[in-house]
Formats: C-alpha cells, sequence, structure tokens
C-alpha cells in the first residue's frame, strides 16, 4: 500500500460541524486537510439524526437548520480545497519514525499526515443492533443493516424489520427477486414516504409480500446461517422462515477504533485534552467538539469552534516549526483575504 | 420532587427532579447510563425508558413525532417513551421509570 499514500499536513477525522470548521481555521494557517468520515456526506449528527431541525445558539444565526449550517460551512471551506473522503472510518493510526503518523482506514485508504484532528463527535455512526441473544453470530451472514449486493438477496427468504424509509425502499427494491419477503414493523404505520407506504400496502394486497405487527422475539438457525425468525405479536409469537434479515432502526455513534489509539481518555468515554491547543496525551494528536473533555467542558457546536482556532495555532507550530505564526484578522489582513479568494 | 429509576443493572436509584426538567437531563445529570445523543431534540431515541404501567395513563401521550422516533428503539414495549420528551411537574412527583438497554452510553473499556 506504500505506494498509494497521501501525504498531507492534517488528517480531520469527522466531517460534522466542528471538523468543517477546523479546515477553516488549519486553512488560515496555510495547512492542507484531508477529512474522513463514516458517512456518506459531511455534516455528522447535523445531517444525519436532525437536518430540519432547527438550532438557535449559533452566534450570529437567531436560528438555523443542521443542514443549513452544513451548507453554509462547506461554502465557507470551499477556498482551502479539502478533500473529502466518505463512507469509511479511520482504524489505525500509527506514529512513523520521523514523527508523522500514518492513517489508515477500513476501506484501505492510507494517509501520511504530520497532525491529526479527532472531532469524531460522539464516535462513528453504526447500525442500531437489535436486542436478540446472538445476533453477532449471525451479521455478515444472514443479518445485514445494509444492502451492498441485491444479488445476496435473489431467492432468498427475507426479512425486513423497520418502519422508515429504508425499510420500506428495500421492501420495494428486493421483492421482486425474493423467494418471500416479510415486513415487520412495531404498528401498523409507517413514517417514510407517503408513496412507499402505498406502493408496499399494494403489495401486500397482491400477496406479494406479508405484513407482520410486531417486535423481534429471537433467531433460530445454526453456525451463521438464518432458518427462522421468532417474533411477539399481540396474537402471540410468529415465527417466519428466513434465511435473510434486515434490521433497519436507524444509526447510533459508537467511540469504535479511537479507543485503541493510546489517547488518555475521560470516564472511558471522551478524550483528555489541555485547553490551550486542545491536544490529546499524544503530541501531534488534537480533539475537539463532542468528543473531548477537560474541566468545565460543554458540548455545544459554538465551543468546538473556539477548540479549533486554538488548535490550528498549536497544529501549525508542529507542521511547520520553523515558520512563525503571525496572528491576523480576516477584516484587515490581505494575506488571508488571499486564501480566501477575496483580494 | 422526586423520581425513581430503575437501571440497566436493575439497580433502583431515588432522584430529586426539578419542575420543567425532561426526565433525560434529571437521569443525566445525576449519572445514570443514559446516552441521550440528540441531547433532547426527540431525534435519536437513546434516552428510551420504561414507564411504570401504574404512572403510563398519568403522562401526556406520545405526539407523532415521539411515535416516529420510537419506531427506532429496537427494543420497544407497549410502555417505551423518550425520556426528553417527559417534562417534570407536581403531580409526576414519584414517578417510576426503567432505563432501557438502547439507551446505554457504551464504553471504551
Amino acid at each position: 500500500m506504500s505506494g498509494n499514500e497521501i501525504v498531507t499536513d492534517v488528517v480531520i477525522i469527522g466531517a460534522g460541524p466542528v471538523g468543517l470548521f477546523a479546515v477553516f481555521e488549519l486553512g488560515l494557517v496555510d495547512l492542507k486537510c484531508h477529512v474522513i468520515d463514516i458517512l456518506d456526506r459531511p455534516g455528522g449528527q447535523c445531517a444525519e439524526l436532525y437536518p430540519e431541525k432547527p438550532i438557535y445558539d449559533i452566534p450570529a444565526f437567531p436560528e438555523i437548520s443542521g443542514q443549513g449550517l452544513t451548507d453554509n460551512l462547506m461554502k465557507q471551506i470551499a477556498p482551502f480545497g479539502a478533500e473529502f473522503h466518505f463512507s469509511q472510518m479511520v482504524t489505525n493510526v500509527e506514529r512513523l519514525d520521523d514523527g508523522a503518523f500514518r492513517v489508515t482506514t477500513d476501506a484501505d485508504e492510507v494517509f501520511v499526515a504530520k497532525a491529526i484532528v479527532v472531532a469524531a463527535g460522539g464516535g462513528s455512526f453504526q447500525p442500531k443492533r437489535p436486542p436478540v441473544d446472538n445476533v453477532e453470530a449471525y451479521e455478515g451472514k444472514s443479518v445485514f443493516y445494509a444492502v451492498r449486493k441485491m444479488e445476496d438477496f435473489r431467492d432468498q427468504d427475507i426479512v425486513i424489520v423497520g418502519g422508515g424509509d429504508s425499510a420500506l425502499d428495500w421492501t420495494l427494491n428486493l421483492q421482486p427477486l425474493a423467494r418471500s419477503l416479510t415486513l415487520v414493523h412495531r404498528r401498523d404505520q409507517f413514517r417514510g414516504h407517503a408513496d412507499s407506504v402505498n406502493k408496499m400496502r399494494a403489495l401486500v394486497e397482491e400477496g406479494k409480500i406479508n405484513f407482520i405487527t410486531g417486535q423481534l422475539a429471537r433467531l433460530e438457525g445454526e453456525d451463521g446461517q438464518l432458518s427462522e425468525v421468532v417474533f411477539k405479536t399481540a396474537g402471540g409469537e410468529i415465527g417466519v422462515p428466513a434465511t435473510r434479515l434486515l434490521p433497519f432502526f436507524g444509526l447510533t455513534m459508537k467511540l469504535g477504533p479511537v479507543a485503541d489509539w493510546g489517547l488518555d481518555l475521560h470516564d472511558n468515554a471522551l478524550i483528555k485534552v489541555d485547553t490551550e491547543k486542545f491536544e490529546t496525551s499524544v503530541p501531534g494528536i488534537f480533539a475537539i467538539g463532542d468528543i473531548n473533555w477537560y474541566p468545565g467542558k460543554l458540548k455545544l457546536i459554538l465551543s468546538g469552534f473556539h477548540e479549533g482556532a486554538l488548535m490550528a495555532q498549536a497544529a501549525k507550530r508542529i507542521v511547520h516549526p520553523d515558520q512563525k505564526v503571525i496572528f491576523q484578522y480576516t477584516t484587515s489582513s490581505t494575506n488571508l483575504q488571499k486564501k480566501l479568494g477575496v483580494a | 420532587m422526586r423520581i425513581f429509576v430503575t437501571d440497566q443493572n436493575g439497580i433502583e436509584h431515588e432522584l430529586e427532579a426539578l419542575e420543567g426538567w425532561r426526565v433525560m437531563e434529571v437521569i443525566r445529570d445525576w449519572g445514570l447510563n443514559i446516552k441521550a445523543e440528540c441531547g433532547g431534540s426527540c431525534a435519536c431515541a437513546t434516552c428510551h425508558i420504561f414507564v411504570d404501567p401504574e404512572w403510563q395513563e398519568r403522562l401526556n401521550p406520545p405526539t407523532d413525532e415521539e411515535e416516529d422516533m420510537l419506531d427506532s428503539v429496537p427494543d420497544y414495549e407497549a410502555n417505551s417513551r423518550l425520556s426528553c420528551q417527559i417534562l417534570m411537574r407536581e403531580d409526576l412527583d414519584g414517578l417510576r421509570v426503567r432505563l432501557a438497554d438502547s439507551a446505554r452510553q457504551d464504553e471504551a473499556a
């Protein structure tokens, strides 16, 4: 892999609002960034959990949506040409002999950078697991949280659980190639698009799919291969023959591999930093935003912005120890205005 | 005002609550195991609790928005609620709830 390494100044882990604004602050001190995120688009929690919800505590924005904030940040950082690497998770960070870091993702991309900024919020978004015994043994063999290849579902007895758009979309897409398909949801109401709900109900009426109102109770099978999924319903337990199960309960954040990078943690869940540079216990690795901890920490987007500004000053000294850092304002510095493309 | 919260290990805690606080905020403030990752905006379902059946009727029924979010708790039961959507008030003094497994804040260790 060494031939394909991407060499850059800074790798930012997390493309939420704080990771995005870090691109801006690092850009003002001439540092080039690559940004890695497990989601397929920028915005982090703001885009994944509450894109439409108004936020009221961003300075100078009496009201802005999570998506609006993300869009504005993307516009604000555009002059700095950061490169984004989506749908992948950083799995490994190691220090090289020259003091730089090698960062590897689960998509086998390799980066070499002089500094790392962890702006990973609550960690990486992972699918919510159904609370049934032994589900891990089936994952990747007959229980899947996403459809990567539709062919893997041809002529299978498929059970889909959930009531949102993922559950409905995959019900409609997989029905034509399934041997049988059963959709299970806790209630006979769906929060997905009305059009998808109507199409799904039509398939039920035509007898092409089954719909059950109920809750997952347990899995039956052997060696990771499902044979039956059992549901609790108002009328008692119902077993559905199944060779594939797709649970769609949405995503939640897990700290994940960050815990294994040798950084001092607080309460086993947050990364300890100082409040001068927002550097972790490993020099050259910074942590900003919701994932860090220091006395008095508040998990606010605006705190993360402040932390990014101070971090950038410190990162500059690590990447270019020979250069003097001059503090300047964007209102008055022609130098900064050139970087922003406005002078 | 007090609420009684049984944690994921089955231990009951008596917590002092203040009027106008969300039950999620009371639980989080006392340091019990609750993720509440969206911070109370009814957007994540990781503050999931089970309400003691005797108290269920006394709560305001869930809004459509809360019902939609309850679709994404994997361990739903008929007495499932999101604790960020229950505001403390005088007549909820003594409320009994149990933290769901899906509200657990995972730890690195």
